[in-house]
């Protein structure tokens, strides 16, 4: 077994190979292989990887990719993920990529998915539109629609239609991948200075550019380590981050928080690896549904999923009490619709709770975080020396 | 006879002909009669232009209220600045949509309508989601001021492979059967009446007829319309309530009886300071106008003789040139679809397609973008579109940028440089294929 510091330098290079070597190598060792692109939020990756693909998440260039050619496709006013991805396409880094899936999570997106369209990238580009309708009748029926349809696309580059069994055992794969994503945060609730949120995010993140197979021994390996009693405890407040779900951080903000007084025990960083809460049924012989039903009835809340009969403020507020932390960071990446346009609805509600938040924007290719570490320091210092409560956290 | 939307100038009382007096009447009366619902008991149904269904409103014998239509109107009269902000003093981001936030500041301040009344309060909140990802989180902001609104959502499939595929229309419909009209036949008290509605829609798909054969008018030269800052206000009847009522019907014939007079006599469009006198240049239009300066921002086209012989914006609230009508004979599969046939709801290629045939049909000189920086349904993509379009037509594009109801980002100096630029290029191409002629 590797250890855990080489298991993270690991992860570091893949999590931000823009030349997604791992995957195309997977692609080259065997016919009918396929990679499908895709990007923020969620996928159900179970999808492709039973019909003989290998979903690879693309989040854009982050601070590693200087955008030339994409501002070109992009106004000042609009986030920087759309032309860091175009970026990416026309510096050919995804020119083995067979597909892209682009889901319903915003209009940038959602039009970023047809200029794909116009360039003809890929041998199929499709716009995911996920149900907000809830009922498994009308929208769980649709976005099983959805599915085939990707399914359609795949069979058309390789020939193959996945059968229920393989359906289902690509379901346990990713069962299993989730689960332990889920023990990494709750070790991390309690003892959030053996592996900190950096290294988390870059072994998640890893983990949507490998087949799931590898990641999974990943995953096992660090669950066995981060078991031990490792590291030292910190004078830190914990925190959630809430906001930054598509557009990623670069990794020195994702730092810069913990380093500024903050253990970050949740947050939506990877929100696409985590959006199914628990397991998804493997055991039907009716996958595709069970894949629905689970996004129905078992989807995190997201900024992207009409909420009203299950309010987000109130979601948010239950992580935030699971996880014992003492306040929010609301994070949105700059001109981030979906994410913007809920910080009025969580801010109402959180005055009225009482639960402290801070709220700050950032772009991706931003590496300045003076003014932020400050802002987080200010909001972990008011927390630490004013509360009643104590909440320096113990080993 | 002459047409509508005649100014003796910017300053004084427009000279009103008679089918913008028939839309006056309209529009006052729904104003009216939101003014009187505690008296009449009728119920109050909020819900969006694009992907409206209004034929099936008025089914439930219920009121529209448009919160995008109020924003617009609160920016032309000058009050849109100020909700704003009201709305960014209490968390509303400043890179968000404006509609938005024109709104939540309209109702933070009493919600007074255009007409001085208050807005009534909704008792349903209909979000049929057209094209617009922000429609659905305005919403979600809406329902949290009005707890008590029954919330109906209709989830409209996006034409991503520029079709409307039978499980697209499937879904709809099942969406209209088991959600839709049981929650407004609970909210309304009034049974679903599948005859009613299809006398609607045989109503909207005349009144679509006639807009159809409205904006085609300005293949003519010289244009007798224009068809993007006249045609925001021929839009209104059909974007607001009234398809599918024989008022709308009439409007729509009497103002295309006035454009062929038009037609007859040789003239231009009507702008604010009285008749265009010369026609310089055909362009097609990308994009909503500007609210705020809305005359402003008409004056520097027609000051340099440049007509919009059509644009995207008047084919928000339904692309009828294709071809595609309201069909009485497929009720709901109809509503479904003209929901999935929002211009906003089409892909980028297929935009692109429907531009390109515009300027084509209608023999434009030119192509301009106005980009609208809180409005990302229509401005992410613009300018690969407007590449495209260039690439493919050869036809010069101009790019500008403004905002929807924000006056802070109307920059009228800005705006008027660059617009002078583009024409002193189409003037430059203009003269020289002249010369190669």
């Amino acid at each position: 077994m590797k250890n855990l510091k080489q298991i993270i330098n690991d992860c570091k290079e893949l999590a931000f190979d823009l030349n997604f070597t791992r995957a195309k190598k997977w692609k080259a060792e065997k016919d009918g292989r396929v990679i499908v692109g895709y990007t923020p939020i969620y996928f159900p990756r179970e999808v492709i990887h039973a019909a003989g693909g290998l979903p690879v998440g693309v989040f854009g260039g982050g601070d590693r990719k200087q955008i030339i050619k994409g501002d070109a496709y992009y106004q000042s006013y609009i986030c920087h993920i759309p032309r860091s991805i175009m970026e990416l396409a026309l510096d050919k880094h995804l020119d083995d990529f067979d597909g892209f899936i682009f889901p319903s999570i915003c209009d940038v997106l959602r039009n970023l998915s047809g200029i794909f369209k116009q360039h003809k990238f890929g041998k199929f580009v499709k716009y995911m539109d996920f149900p907000q309708n809830f009922l498994p009748q009308i929208g769980g029926v649709f976005y099983q629609q959805e599915m085939e349809h990707v399914m359609k696309y795949i069979k058309e580059i390789n020939g193959k239609t996945p059968t229920v069994e393989e359906l289902n055992h690509s379901i346990g794969l990713y069962n299993k991948n989730r689960q332990m994503i889920e023990f990494i945060y709750d070790i991390r609730q309690e003892f959030p200075w053996r592996l900190s949120i950096e290294d988390v995010y870059h072994i998640v993140r890893a983990g949507t550019v490998i087949p799931v197979e590898e990641h999974n021994e990943i995953l096992e390996q660090v669950c066995i380590h981060i078991k031990e009693n490792i590291g030292e405890p910190q004078d830190k407040i914990k925190v959630v981050v809430s906001g930054a779900f598509c557009e990623q951080p670069a990794v020195g903000l994702i730092r810069a928080i913990e380093e500024a007084g903050c253990y970050v025990v949740d947050d939506d960083y990877m929100l696409g690896s985590r959006m199914i809460l628990g397991n998804i049924d493997a055991t039907t012989n009716k996958p595709l549904e069970a894949i629905s039903n689970a996004y129905i009835k078992q989807s995190q809340y997201s900024s992207s999923i009409y909420d009203v009969d299950n309010p987000k403020e109130y979601r948010l507020a239950k992580i935030v009490e699971k996880r014992g932390a003492n306040g929010v960071i609301f994070a949105s990446a700059s001109f981030c619709d979906p994410s913007l346009l809920d910080a009025p609805i969580f801010q109402n509600a959180f005055n009225k709770m009482g639960i402290r938040y801070i709220a700050f924007q950032f772009s991706e290719n931003i590496n300045q975080f003076k003014v932020i570490k400050e802002q987080v320091g200010a909001f972990s210092d008011s927390i630490k020396l004013w509360e009643d409560e104590p909440v320096l956290v113990t080993k | 006879m002459k047409l509508n939307l005649k100014f003796n100038n910017m300053s004084k009382e427009a000279i009103k002909e008679k089918s913008m007096i028939l839309q006056k009447e309209m529009v006052e009366g729904l104003f009216n009669d939101l003014a009187n619902v505690e008296k009449t008991g009728k119920k109050v149904c909020y819900t969006f232009v694009p992907g409206n269904l209004s034929e099936l409103i008025r089914t439930f014998d219920m009121l529209p209220v448009y919160p995008e239509i109020n924003a617009l109107q609160s920016a032309m009269r000058k009050k849109s600045g100020g909700y704003i902000k009201e709305a960014e003093r209490n968390a509303h981001s400043e890179d968000v949509c404006t509609y938005v936030k024109c709104d939540v500041g309209m109702m933070m301040k009493g919600n007074i309508g255009p007409t001085g009344t208050k807005i009534p309060e909704p008792d349903v909140l209909l979000l049929s989601y057209t094209g617009c990802f922000t429609f659905m989180k305005w919403f979600e902001t809406l329902k949290r001021e009005y707890p008590n609104a029954e919330v109906v959502m209709i989830h409209t499939p996006y034409q991503e492979n520029a079709e409307i595929t039978p499980e697209m229309t499937q879904y709809m419909v099942n969406q209209l059967k088991e959600e839709v009209i049981p929650k407004m036949e609970k909210v309304s008290g009034v049974k679903f009446d599948e005859n009613k509605l299809k006398g609607f829609l045989k109503l909207s798909a005349e009144a679509e007829d006639w807009i159809t054969k409205i904006f085609d008018t300005t293949k003519h030269k010289p244009s007798p319309i224009d068809a993007y800052f006249a045609g925001v206000y021929y839009i209104g009847p059909i974007n607001i309530g009234f398809r599918g009522t024989p008022e709308a019907v009439e409007y729509y014939k009497e103002l295309y009886s006035e454009i062929q007079e038009r037609i007859r006599l040789g003239l231009g469009p009507v702008t604010p300071e009285g008749e265009m006198k010369e026609e310089k240049y055909r362009l097609v239009v990308e994009g909503p106008p500007n609210w705020t300066s809305f005359r402003e921002f008409w004056k520097i086209f027609y000051d340099m003789g440049a007509v919009i012989v059509a644009s995207s914006y008047t084919k928000v609230g339904g692309v009828y040139d294709m071809g595609w009508r309201h069909d009485p004979e497929r009720p709901l599969e109809s509503l479904g679809e003209y929901c999935m046939n929002c211009y906003t709801n089409l892909n980028i290629p297929q935009r692109i397609d429907l531009l390109s045939k515009c300027i084509k049909d209608y023999q434009a000189d030119g192509y301009v973008t106005n980009s609208i920086k809180s409005c990302n349904s229509f401005s992410a993509g613009q300018l690969g579109m407007m590449r495209e379009i260039e690439d493919r037509l050869e036809v010069p594009v101009g790019f500008i940028e403004s905002d929807l109801v924000d006056p802070r980002y109307f920059s009228y100096s800005n705006i008027k440089n660059r617009l002078e630029s583009y024409f002193q290029m189409l003037a430059q191409r203009k003269m020289l294929e002249k010369q190669e002629a």
